[in-house]
């Protein structure tokens, strides 16, 4: 058993779990969609923006925005340690 | 190294305008149009790289890592505070909205657009907007300057 | 079959992405692997919310009231800062081991630990 067969056979097995993920979703054009439908209709009433995308990533869910410019923060907290050299 | 010829730079520094005013076209427009805080502080970081590209050694004292490291540092913390402000109700709560003052019309259906409404939200862009080019800004100059070291001793 | 085209694409996109980590040995191109998974994950999360015949999320000048599922896209921007962050430490990190061995082949036996 060489490292070759041990690379064929993960590389088989993580493309045969994607192509199971991607064939068990909904057909192309279907989504389920009730939560959407209600962002849809009261987005504009509630936040008073035209861009609902944008309400939704500030307003219905600021907590995964607020984690995501945490996680920037930290990054470049990383690569400033990294470079900072000696004095 | 010492930079490109004097023609890129000065291209370099009459690009500069246009670039800001178009990234902050886009921030401030981000509850009406597509695009919002992080679409708006990655197109002005790539006015940041251009100035790396031009101006290589001499960057040094036209950006330096204190200040974008502090203007970062105050773009979180008033995203923070304006979350902590609605703590009437909830946390991020949006008590701005509907009232009639800053920011404050109402919308509703298919209208052209109108730059006073929205509540809190285009202040959170804009906090939001200043934190990412902050971030992309100073990544890129650590990384430029972090590659001309000399070799380290090998410690063993 | 054929109306499945992007699901296809990603399955395509992320079998690259697993090709170039697996069987690759230079350091940054098993790195430049782990961002085309990144990216073949957007594509797949941005195609989960269409629906047939809507048009964007926006009520600016908006052609009709029937539109996509704009979750999914607000999902796909936290996704793409995030992986930003994980590149841009990993090519830091790069960039010191070549700094302290002068090699970046991931087969060389000081890498291994």
């Amino acid at each position: 058993m060489n490292a070759g067969l041990y690379k064929i056979l993960v590389f088989a097995v993580l493309f045969a779990f994607i192509t199971a993920a991607v064939v068990s979703t909904h057909p192309f054009g279907e989504p389920p969609s009730e939560m959407d439908d209600y962002f849809i209709k009261n987005g504009q009433n509630e936040t008073g923006a035209n861009n609902i995308v944008t309400s939704i990533l500030f307003d219905y869910r600021g907590l995964d925005t607020l984690g995501e410019a945490t996680v920037l923060f930290t990054a470049v907290t990383g690569v400033f340690m990294l470079f900072a050299g000696r004095k | 190294m010492n930079g490109m010829s004097k023609i890129v730079k000065v291209t370099a520094c009459v690009l500069l305008v246009p670039g800001i005013v178009f990234g902050l076209y886009i921030i401030m427009h981000g509850h009406l149009t597509p695009g919002g805080g992080f679409q708006g502080g990655a197109v002005i970081a790539t006015i940041s790289a251009l100035l790396i590209v031009a101006y290589s050694d001499e960057i040094r004292g036209i950006m330096s890592r204190d200040i974008l490291s502090i203007m970062e540092s105050i773009a979180l913390t008033a995203f923070i505070m304006l979350a902590l402000l609605g703590l009437s109700a909830t946390f991020f709560n949006n008590f701005m909205v509907n009232e009639g003052g800053l920011f404050g019309n109402m919308v509703s259906g298919i209208n052209p657009g109108d730059l006073n409404t929205g509540g809190v939200i285009p202040l959170m862009n804009m906090a939001v907007g200043l934190e990412v080019y902050s971030a992309l800004s100073l990544i890129l100059v650590m990384m430029y300057f972090g590659s001309k070291k000399e070799v380290l001793e090998d410690a063993g | 079959m054929l109306a499945n085209l992007p699901y296809i694409t990603v399955v395509a996109l992320i079998a690259l992405g697993v090709y170039a980590v697996v069987f690759k040995h230079n350091l940054i191109k098993i790195v430049m692997g782990v961002h085309i998974i990144g990216s073949g994950v957007n594509l797949f999360l941005i195609s989960l919310g269409y629906r047939e015949g809507g048009v964007a999320p926006i009520y600016t000048h908006a052609p009709k009231i029937d539109m996509v599922l704009p979750t999914p896209q607000a999902l796909t921007l936290t996704s793409i800062v995030i992986n930003l962050a994980v590149v841009a430490l990993m090519l830091s990190l790069i960039m010191l081991i070549h700094r302290r061995y002068k090699s970046i082949d991931s087969r060389d036996r000081r890498l291994m630990g």
